[in-house]
C-alpha cells in the first residue's frame, strides 16, 4: 500500500496561486484529511495527487514513483467526487465494473469484484439501478464501491459526504474510514468540515490559502493549535487581547485589557509583546461564588442559550472583553442573565500567540 | 401613490389572467395559421392534382427517384459530417492553445457564406477550369451528386461543429475524470462516457444537417448537373413548365407529389430518430485496452488534430471561399464600375440584393416579436407540460420539411384562399415558417437557463409580469434574441428553395445568383463573381456588426 509524498508543490491558475510551496508526508494505511475553508487549495492538492491536473513546480511521489507525468489512468488509484460523478448512461452494476473493464481484466474477474464491492457497500439489490433512481447515501456507495473496485491501493476522497442530509453523512463517514481500513488502504479525504475531519482521520493537515498551516492527529490539532487560525478553526476558541509579561513557575504571565492579569502555557514569546490568548469554551469555570484558583476573573452573564447537550453563557468580563463558556446542560446548575459570576481557567490549557501582524480579524477569517 | 404611467397600465394589465392567457392564446394560433396548418392545408388543397403525375410514369419515375437521391445524400452527408466534425469540435473545446480560437472563428465561415454563393464558390473551386481544375488539365469533381455532398458537407460541417462543441463545452468533465482515475486512457474515457453522455447532441446535430440538406435547393440546382434531387427536380419543373414542355397541371402534380413525399419521408426518418435515437445504445461494454490506450497518446493525437485540420482547411474553408479570388479579381475589370454605376443587369442584382436584406430584416423582427411569448410558453410550461412539450415538438415542424416543398405547400394555400395576397406577403410567410423554428428553439433554451426562482424573487419584491419580464427575463436574454435574430437573418438571406416555390416575379439576390451561374452564356465569370462577392461581403458585414454587439457578454 502507497505512502504519498508531495514535495515543493506550487500550482498557480492565471493569477490566482492555488497552492503554494506545499509539502506534505501521507503515510501507507493511514487515513488523512485535507482540512480548510473554501478556496484554500484541498481539491486542488487531491487533484494534483490523482494526476487530473499538474503541478507547476514540484513532485508528487505515489510509493516511491514519482508520477508528474504519469496519467490519472495509470496511478493505481480510486477517486470518490464530490458530486459522486456516476456514469448517467450506466447502472450502478455497470458503473461498478466500469474500472476492472477498462484495466482488461477477463469478465469473470471483473464480474467477482463487481459483486464484492457491491456486497461491501450493502447495494447488492440495486444493481440494476441508474443513477438518478438512487438516493443521495446510496450514490455515495456505489461512488466508493466504484473507486475500489479497480483495485485502487490510495483512495482520494474530494468532500464526498459534501451532498448528503446530515444524518446519512454522520453514518456514512464511518463507513467509508471502516472500508478503507479493513482493506488496508491509504486514503485521502478533502473536506471543510472539522467534525467530519476529527471524526474519522488519523492526522489532519489544516490548509490555508495554499499552504499547510499545520499537520497533526485530530487530538494534537485540538489541544496544541500551532496558530491562532488552527486554534478558530478546529473547534471554537475565545482570543482574548493583551501583553505578554514575565514567565514565572505558574507559567506566562499575561496582562489583558484594564491590568487583568493571568497566567498560561509557558511560550518563548518575549515580554511586552502584544498578545493573544486562546481559551476553549469549555476550558473555562463558571461560578457564583469566588474560590480560591487561578486565573479567576468577575462577570457578568450576558446571553444563555440552550443548546440541547450543551448551554452557552456570553459572559462580559470585567476588563469588558466578551467570553463564550459551554457547559454540560444535564449535570450543571444553569446560570442566569444578569448574575455576577467568577470566571477561570487552568493555565497550562490558555495558549498564547504573538498578535498578528494583519489584525485578529483578518487572521481568523475563513474566506 | 406614484402617477401610474402607460408602463405601469401594461403591468397592471400583465397580473390579469386573461391578458396573459390571451398573449399566449395569440400565440398558439399565430403558430397554427402561419406555421402549420398552410403548408398541410396548401398540399392537401392541390391534392388533386397528383393524378395528372400519376398518369405521367416518367415523371412520376423522375420524382420518385429525386426523392430517393434527397435521402441518400442527407444520411450520407449527416453521418460523414458528424463522424468529421467530431473531431474538430474536440480540438476546439479541449485545446488551451490560442491559435484554436482562430479555428474556431473560422469553423463558421461557410455557415454565414449564402448558400448559393457558396455553391458558386465550390463548384469554382471543384469543377470551373478557374479552381483546382487548373493544375490537373480537367475536372476534379464535375457537377453532380459528389459535388452536391461535398456541398452539403460544407454547410453541414460547421453546424455539426457548433452543436459539438456547445455540447462538450456544458459536459461535465467530472464524468470524464471519474473514468480516468478508474484506470480508462483518454481514448475510452471518450469512447464509453463523454459521447455517450452528448448522445443527444451527437443526435441534434446530425438531424440539423439533415434537415438542412435535405432542404437546402439554390447550391444545390449550382452544383447539380444533370443529377436531381427533390428541390432540383422542383426548380427543373419549373423550368419546364417555362418552356411549355409540361402543362400547368403536371406541373402542378409533379411538385405537390415531390413535395408530399419529401414531407412524408422527412417526417417518418424524423419520427424513427426520436423515437429510436434516445434508445440507440452506443457500444460502450467492449473495451480494447492495448489498441485504445495506443490511440490516447501524443502520436495519435497529433495524426488525429493535423487529419482534422486538413480535412477543416482543404474540404470546407478554401472551397467555400474560393469565390472570393474571382470576385477580387473582377474589382480590377470595368464589370465593377458597371456595377457600381447599376446599368444593365446589375439594376436587377441590386434591387434583389436589397430585398433580400429588407426581407430578412422584416422576418427577423416578426420573429421576436410571435416567437418570443411562445418561447416562454415552451420553457416555462405556462399552459400545461403536455401541451408544451406538443408545441415543442410542432415548433420543429418546418425545420424537418425541406423548404421548396414548404414553399410549394405554401403557394398552393395561400394562392387558393388568399388568390389577390401580394408576393412580398407570400415571401414573408414563406421565410417566417422556415425561420420560426430557429428563433424560437434558442429562445426557450434561452429561458429555460434562467432560473425560475429569479422570476419568483422579482414577484415576491412586488413586480408585475411585465415588469419581470423587462426587468429580469429581457436583460438575462438579450444576447440571445441577438444571437436568435442573427441566425434568422443569415437562414433568410440564404434562403433559396421555398423563395423560387412561392413567388414568381419577385427575385431575391440568391435567385438571381443561381440564375446567373446556371446560365454561364448569358453572364460573365466577372459578373457571376462580383455578384457573389457582394452578397458575401454584405453578409459578413452586417453579421460583424452583430457579433460585435454580441462578443464577450456572457452565454445569456
Amino acid at each position: 500500500m502507497p505512502d504519498v509524498r508531495v514535495v515543493n508543490v506550487s500550482k498557480r491558475f492565471g493569477k490566482v496561486v492555488a497552492l503554494d510551496n506545499v509539502s506534505l508526508h501521507i503515510k501507507e494505511h493511514e487515513y488523512f484529511s485535507l482540512l480548510g475553508p473554501s478556496g484554500c487549495g484541498k481539491t486542488t492538492l487531491l487533484r494534483l495527487i490523482a494526476g487530473l491536473i499538474r503541478p507547476d513546480q514540484g513532485e508528487i511521489y505515489i510509493g516511491n514513483r514519482l508520477v508528474n507525468d504519469v496519467p490519472p489512468e495509470e496511478r493505481d488509484i480510486g477517486f470518490v467526487f464530490q458530486t459522486f460523478a456516476l456514469f448517467p448512461h450506466m447502472n450502478a452494476w455497470n458503473n461498478v465494473t466500469y474500472g476492472p473493464r477498462v484495466k482488461g481484466f477477463d469478465m469473470v474477474k471483473a464480474e467477482t469484484i463487481g459483486h464484492e464491492v457491491l456486497e461491501m457497500v450493502k447495494l447488492h439489490e440495486r444493481l440494476d439501478a441508474f443513477p438518478n433512481e438512487l438516493s443521495g447515501g446510496m450514490m455515495q456507495r456505489i461512488a466508493v464501491a466504484r473507486a475500489l473496485a479497480a483495485g485502487a491501493k490510495l483512495l482520494l476522497l474530494d468532500e464526498p459526504l459534501g451532498q448528503l442530509d446530515a444524518k446519512v453523512r454522520a453514518d456514512l463517514r464511518y463507513e467509508i474510514r471502516r472500508m478503507a481500513k479493513d482493506l488496508e488502504l491509504t486514503a485521502i479525504h478533502v473536506t471543510h468540515d472539522q467534525s467530519e475531519a476529527m471524526a474519522i482521520s488519523d492526522r489532519i493537515a489544516v490548509m490555508r490559502k495554499g499552504k499547510i498551516i499545520q499537520v497533526g492527529t485530530p487530538n494534537e490539532l485540538y489541544m496544541e493549535p500551532a496558530s491562532i487560525f488552527v486554534a478558530h478553526f478546529i473547534g471554537e476558541s475565545n482570543f482574548l487581547e493583551g501583553y505578554a509579561l514575565n514567565s514565572d513557575n505558574e507559567g506566562m504571565l499575561v496582562e489583558l485589557r484594564k491590568n487583568v492579569k493571568v497566567h498560561a502555557k509557558r511560550n518563548n514569546i518575549n515580554s511586552g509583546q502584544k498578545v493573544v490568548l486562546a481559551v476553549r469554551p469549555e476550558i473555562f469555570s463558571v461560578e457564583k461564588e469566588k474560590k480560591e484558583e487561578e486565573n479567576v476573573i468577575p462577570g457578568v452573564v450576558e446571553r444563555t442559550t440552550f443548546e440541547g447537550t450543551t448551554i452557552r453563557y456570553e459572559v462580559k468580563l470585567i476588563n469588558q472583553d466578551l467570553v463564550v463558556i459551554v457547559k454540560p446542560s444535564m449535570t450543571e446548575k444553569w446560570l442566569k442573565v444578569g448574575e455576577q459570576v467568577f470566571v477561570s481557567f487552568p493555565p497550562e490549557k490558555a495558549h498564547v500567540f504573538l498578535y498578528p501582524e494583519r489584525g485578529l480579524k483578518d487572521e481568523i477569517s475563513v474566506e | 401613490m406614484p402617477k401610474q404611467g402607460a408602463i405601469g397600465a401594461l403591468g397592471n394589465l400583465s397580473s390579469k389572467r386573461s391578458a396573459k392567457y390571451g398573449m399566449y392564446l395569440t400565440a398558439v394560433i399565430v403558430l397554427f395559421a402561419l406555421i402549420i396548418l398552410p403548408p398541410i392545408l396548401g398540399i392537401a388543397l392541390k391534392w388533386g392534382s397528383i393524378a395528372y403525375v400519376l398518369g405521367r410514369r416518367d415523371l412520376l419515375s423522375r420524382s420518385l427517384i429525386a426523392v430517393q437521391n434527397s435521402f441518400t445524400i442527407a444520411l450520407l452527408v449527416s453521418a460523414l459530417g458528424v463522424i468529421a466534425g467530431i473531431p474538430l469540435a474536440w480540438v476546439i473545446a479541449r485545446s488551451k492553445s490560442k491559435w484554436i480560437k482562430i479555428v474556431d472563428t473560422l469553423a463558421d465561415i461557410p455557415f454565414i457564406v449564402p448558400t448559393s454563393v457558396l455553391g458558386y464558390s465550390l463548384l469554382l473551386f471543384w469543377s470551373l477550369p478557374e479552381g483546382l481544375s487548373s493544375l490537373f488539365e480537367s475536372s476534379i469533381v464535375s457537377p453532380g451528386w459528389l459535388l452536391i455532398m461535398l456541398l452539403h458537407f460544407t454547410f453541414s460541417y460547421p453546424v455539426i461543429v457548433r452543436v459539438v462543441v456547445g455540447a462538450l463545452l456544458d459536459y461535465k468533465r467530472e464524468y470524464e475524470n471519474a473514468a480516468r482515475t478508474l484506470g480508462a486512457p483518454p481514448f475510452v474515457a471518450a469512447r464509453t462516457v463523454t459521447f455517450s453522455v452528448i448522445k443527444p447532441s451527437l443526435i441534434a446535430a446530425f438531424i440539423l444537417a439533415f434537415a438542412r440538406s435535405i432542404s437546402e435547393t439554390g447550391a444545390t440546382f449550382i452544383v447539380a448537373g444533370a443529377f436531381e434531387n427533390g428541390p432540383v427536380f422542383i426548380q427543373h419543373m419549373k423550368e419546364s413548365l417555362s418552356q411549355g414542355a409540361i402543362t400547368q397541371a403536371e406541373y402542378d402534380g409533379a411538385t405537390v407529389f415531390t413535395s408530399f413525399m419529401l414531407i412524408i419521408v422527412a417526417l417518418l426518418i424524423f419520427l424513427v430518430i426520436r423515437i429510436v435515437g434516445p434508445k440507440l445504445k452506443l457500444p460502450v461494454k467492449k473495451i480494447y485496452p492495448a489498441v485504445e490506450g495506443k490511440l490516447s497518446y501524443t502520436k495519435a493525437c497529433l495524426s488525429r488534430n493535423i487529419v482534422t485540420l486538413l480535412v477543416f482547411f482543404l474540404i470546407v474553408l478554401v472551397p467555400s471561399l474560393f469565390v472570393a479570388r474571382t470576385a477580387f479579381s473582377a474589382i480590377l475589370t470595368d464589370t465593377f464600375a458597371e456595377s457600381v454605376s447599376g446599368s444593365g443587369i446589375w439594376g436587377e442584382y441590386w434591387q434583389s440584393l436589397a430585398l433580400s436584406y429588407i426581407l430578412a430584416g422584416v422576418v427577423t423582427l416578426l420573429n421576436v416579436l410571435i416567437g418570443l411569448p411562445m418561447a416562454i410558453l415552451i420553457a416555462r410550461k405556462r399552459l400545461g407540460s403536455l401541451f408544451s412539450a406538443v408545441l415543442d415538438l410542432l415548433v420543429n415542424v418546418p425545420l424537418v420539411v425541406p423548404s421548396i416543398a414548404l414553399g410549394v405547400s405554401l403557394r398552393g394555400f395561400w394562392k387558393e384562399t388568399v388568390a389577390f395576397a401580394p408576393e412580398m406577403l407570400l415571401l414573408i410567410f414563406a421565410h417566417l415558417a422556415i425561420t420560426y423554428p430557429y428563433f424560437v428553439k434558442s429562445m426557450s433554451a434561452a429561458v429555460e437557463r434562467i432560473s425560475i426562482d429569479m422570476e419568483d424573487a422579482s414577484r415576491t419584491l412586488g413586480a408585475k409580469p411585465l415588469i419581470v419580464f423587462k426587468t429580469i427575463v429581457l436583460p438575462l436574454t438579450k444576447y440571445s434574441i441577438l444571437s436568435g435574430a442573427i441566425m434568422v437573418f443569415t437562414r433568410s438571406v440564404s434562403e433559396t428553395g421555398a423563395t423560387i416555390a412561392v413567388v414568381s416575379t419577385l427575385k431575391t439576390a440568391p435567385v438571381v445568383l443561381v440564375d446567373w451561374v446556371t446560365h454561364p452564356s448569358q453572364f460573365t465569370a466577372s459578373q457571376r463573381g462580383l455578384g457573389s462577392g457582394f452578397l458575401m461581403f454584405f453578409s459578413f458585414l452586417i453579421l460583424l456588426a452583430l457579433r460585435l454587439a454580441i462578443r464577450e457578454k456572457g452565454r445569456y
